[in-house]
């Protein structure tokens, strides 16, 4: 994703973040609008799908695809016919990343260590996991939730404290905490958790019985339930604590946030931790979900696929729901479908960076209506307005 | 050159060369110029007087085509004309030098001289050489066209600034506050510098809110405050005058006039059962018996932030049942001062004391819930939270406290009764508690904050420019507030509009950077004093010139 995308507009995203479906205050709200503010976030999240989904579709017919054939295929290999128990484990670790940053995003602070909070978390799951013995399963399961947590918030400790008491860039900082993890990770895998029986770089192996149990009568993990309630979890964090409106007040206005006596420091700090932590648990959702073993410079960089979406919920923890689950389904799908009509995979990269392309546009239309303002750009107005700009007046004056 | 110059200053004397017809500019909650009308000639200097907040930036912004008037139209030559962006102004023949510097300090000067042509694709250094000591000559400096910027000194990077600003042949040139990063002798240098401009036959427009300067370099002065133009001292009044009585009459248009001022018929209440005033330097402040005193700040010290200055070792005393003034060009200390009170700035060095007790190193929470409040100048900067409702801004110095909050859960029914109190009772004009306080107009904003501020167990309160920009009958409302609390409880009010403190303090202190230069008794005469106080302070810096 484009740099700019992220830091351009941060409090315009926070203060756009919609009216909380359910709350009570909203509920009191004049119902037209209600309306219209539902209305206004239906078109800025689900119009950008529908272009990116036709302009796409327009891609493949130009590629020689029937799009409504690959569109059909992506639905039949991500939902039916018991496909989407693996969109919604793919979905688990994405959610929980979400979570992680949404919360961070919304006090405007941004973190992007996630990888290596990642990749941290989960080598230390399958380089541990399997030395401890002897505890009942839901007991070892306990511990590794709480280690997973414990290593992701620690990896952000070194930006927070830059940040809070240095006012340090966090994105520069946590990026390099990242890049120091993900490295850190390889050689843990190497070193001291390679596993002696094979000769690839690669980590023990949780034993089966040790993985999360499935749900009875699917495949999906537990797991995924963890990954489900976080989202409410951190609704619940945003919309009626204390912690929430802090981490509001920070993110809308931090002259603010000191004026009216918020312990900035501390906020930013813990706003960090708890990130991380959510970065760390899902981890802990995709190893013992999922994988059980960790290969070396294997990097599934979960976070940059989820942080489009983060953007698209408008930072609101419910909304990324669907989205997530959307992308699960095309990512799941979507493979398959471009195996089945002979459509290059990055064809879902493509649709992935059109979604985001069209997000832009709409965005700025958007804005540009909040204003009041017309939708050309003043420079552009002024070359229609004032074709002949007279130039050099008395230059020659001074000249000669 | 010259000859040519002077043969259109001549020509061009009964026109001006720059019109700014009533211009209005307002932003959220401040009306900025308020049909404003100025005149630039050619061959004058044209000073723009007035105290930060005036409107004299905006005003030239507007000329520099940074800003768009909301009303009003701009003349040049006679011709109307639409400054859309400072390209566009530049093409007008108007160059501007703004405070800071704008050079890139890692090229020459020349090289900046070339930046400005962006549109030549060959880079004519020889050529833009020459010209540079065309302009030295005429500006009777000497420049070396290959030196670093940032090696320069300061007054030597501004007739850089100058220059690139007449480097596309402008005519009016715009220098906003030229002096202040300036040292004496650097001042010096620029007055010849403008007095060669002027000789030029160019308009130069020089901001400034340092009343000795403009008595020593200008050729026409308007005096403005609180967006308009209250008056303009003419060329042959300027020339006819002494410098004394230039100020004198400067002075008298900037405070004296409005004395009299039908607005305020309070003030003459509330002047009369003083006594007569004196003025008292700071160290001599009437000791008082302890009980009586609410606040005492005794040898604080407070870092400033980049150019505004901090808190040089101030000692004030703020009895219960008084209303204290602090008076003062705006940048003087009066944000460090009000935030060290409040707890958002640490003190170096010193102890405040709230009701006999130190509290310099209590939280701003433990502060206000002591009773100490603070209601700030920037409110939209720091006093609320706009995409939040008006409900929650009422308690935001209380986030996480009952009976707002309880175990870190938000009540909501305790934040909406509160809010439905407080918005009947400072008649806050809102469509409901739910509106985003940002939509909120100035004036009602400023209720809002006031109602935070003044409810609960409030017993201090520190108001900082509590009615800059507000609408007349607001104004009213804030300071008959104000006056309010004198009953049992008391008020430091910064404000830099003199009547205001003439209305409701009843000693004024004068703040002048970071220091107390002297504390007057509120009575007749006091406004000159003050303005002795103020003017004192603003020629030290202009020993020199």
């Amino acid at each position: 994703m484009s740099d700019g995308v992220i830091p351009a507009h941060p409090t315009d995203v926070v203060e756009n973040v919609p009216p909380p479906v359910g709350d009570n205050r909203q509920e009191r709200l004049p119902r037209s609008r209600r309306a219209a503010a539902l209305r206004d976030t239906l078109i800025r999240s689900v119009v950008p799908v529908i272009l990116a989904l036709v302009a796409g579709g327009v891609l493949l017919l130009i590629l020689g695809t029937n799009p409504l054939k690959f569109y059909a295929s992506v639905w039949q290999n991500g939902v039916q016919n018991g496909s989407w128990q693996d969109s919604a484990m793919l979905a688990a670790p994405l959610l929980l990343i979400a979570v992680g940053l949404i919360l961070i995003f919304r006090a405007n602070i941004w973190q992007l260590g996630y990888d290596g909070q990642y990749l941290l978390a989960a080598v230390l799951v399958t380089g541990l996991g399997p030395h401890i013995t002897g505890l009942p399963s839901v007991v070892f399961w306990l511990v590794l939730f709480l280690l997973t947590a414990l290593v992701g918030a620690i990896w952000t400790l070194v930006p927070a404290l830059l940040k809070a008491y240095y006012e340090t860039n966090e994105i520069i900082t946590t990026l390099m905490m990242s890049f120091v993890g993900i490295d850190l990770a390889n050689i843990l895998v190497k070193g001291p958790f390679q596993d002696p029986t094979v000769n690839i770089p690669q980590t023990r192996t949780i034993p089966s019985n040790l993985m999360l149990p499935s749900i009875p009568g699917t495949r999906v993990d537990i797991g995924v339930i963890v990954a489900v309630i976080a989202p409410f979890l951190a609704y619940w964090l945003l919309t009626r604590t204390a912690f929430g409106l802090r981490l509001h007040v920070l993110g809308a206005n931090p002259r603010a946030a000191s004026h009216v006596g918020i312990n900035v420091k501390r906020l930013i700090i813990n706003s960090f931790l708890i990130s991380g932590a959510f970065v760390g648990l899902s981890a802990f959702v995709d190893i013992l979900g999922v994988w059980g073993y960790v290969r070396s410079n294997w990097n599934p960089a979960y976070g940059d696929t989820v942080i489009p979406f983060v953007f698209l919920a408008r930072l609101n923890p419910l909304a990324v729901i669907p989205f997530i689950a959307f992308f699960a389904i095309l990512s799941n799908g979507g493979d398959l479908a471009a195996a089945n009509t002979n459509v290059p995979t990055d064809f879902l990269l493509v649709l992935v960076a059109l979604i985001l392309l069209f997000m832009t546009v709409i965005e700025y239309f958007g804005r540009q209506r909040d204003l009041g303002q017309s939708y050309l750009p003043p420079g552009l107005k002024q070359v229609f307005s004032r074709p002949i700009i007279p130039r050099r007046r008395g230059t020659r004056e001074v000249n000669s | 050159m010259n000859e040519a110059g002077q043969a259109r200053s001549a020509a061009a004397s009964t026109t001006p060369a720059v019109e700014l017809v009533s211009i209005s500019k307002a932003f959220p909650g401040v009306q900025a110029n308020d049909n404003v009308s100025v005149s630039l000639y050619s061959g004058e200097i044209h000073c723009l007087l007035g105290e930060n907040g005036a409107g004299k930036s905006t005003l030239m912004g507007i000329l520099a085509g940074m800003q768009q008037p909301d009303s009003g139209h701009i003349r040049v030559a006679g011709q109307e004309v639409v400054i859309t962006s400072p390209r566009t102004a530049l093409d007008y023949g108007i160059g501007t030098v703004y405070q800071h510097s704008t050079l890139v300090g890692a090229l020459t000067v020349v090289e900046n001289l070339i930046l400005g042509e962006s549109r030549a694709l060959r880079l004519n250094v020889s050529r833009a050489t020459e010209r540079l000591s065309e302009f030295s000559a005429m500006l009777g400096v000497e420049i070396d066209p290959n030196a670093l910027t940032s090696d320069l000194a300061l007054g030597r990077q501004q007739q850089v600034e100058i220059i690139k600003a007449l480097w596309r042949g402008s005519r009016v040139l715009i220098l906003d506050e030229p002096t202040s990063m300036l040292t004496p002798q650097a001042v010096t240098e620029l007055q010849v510098v403008l007095n060669r401009l002027r000789e030029a036959g160019l308009a130069v427009v020089f901001i400034t809110h340092k009343l000795h300067e403009a008595v020593a370099l200008s050729d026409r002065i308007s005096v403005l405050r609180q967006g308009r133009v209250i008056g303009t001292i003419d060329r042959e009044q300027v020339r006819e005058s002494s410098p004394d009585e230039l100020e004198s009459a400067i002075v008298h248009l900037m405070f004296g006039d409005t004395l009299e001022d039908a607005s305020a018929p309070e003030l003459h209440i509330a002047i009369e059962e003083r006594e007569p005033g004196s003025a008292a330097p700071a160290d001599t402040v009437v000791d008082s018996d302890g009980a009586a005193v609410a606040l005492e700040l005794n040898d604080a010290r407070v870092r400033g932030d980049g150019s505004q200055p901090g808190l040089d070792g101030v000692s004030l005393q703020l009895r219960f049942g008084e209303v204290l003034g602090i008076a003062g060009v705006d940048g003087n200390g009066q944000r460090a001062l009000a935030e060290a009170i409040s707890g958002q700035r640490r003190l170096t060095h010193g102890q405040i004391s709230f009701l006999g007790a130190p509290v310099a190193s209590l939280s701003v929470w433990q502060r206000e819930k002591l009773g100490l409040r603070y209601v700030t100048d920037d409110r939209l900067g720091e006093g609320i939270v706009r995409s939040l409702p008006v409900s929650v801004n009422l308690v935001l110095k209380r986030i996480g406290h009952a009976p707002y909050w309880r175990r870190g859960q938000v009540k909501r029914d305790a934040i909406d009764r509160n809010a439905r109190e407080l918005v009947e009772q400072f008649d806050i004009r809102t469509p409901s508690i739910d509106t985003r306080a940002g939509t909120l107009s100035g004036g009602n904003i400023q209720k809002l904050l006031l109602a935070r501020e003044l409810t609960g167990e409030a017993k201090v309160v520190v108001f900082h420019k509590p009615t800059y920009g507000l609408d007349l009958k607001t104004t009213r409302t804030v300071r008959n507030m104000i006056k309010g609390l004198r009953d049992g409880k008391a008020a430091l009010l910064i404000s830099t509009d003199l009547d205001e403190l003439l209305e409701c303090a009843d000693r004024i202190a004068v703040l002048s950077r970071g220091k107390v230069v002297g504390i007057v008794e509120n009575g007749p005469g006091a406004a000159e004093q003050i303005g002795r106080l103020m003017i004192g302070d603003v020629s030290l810096g202009l020993a020199a010139a």
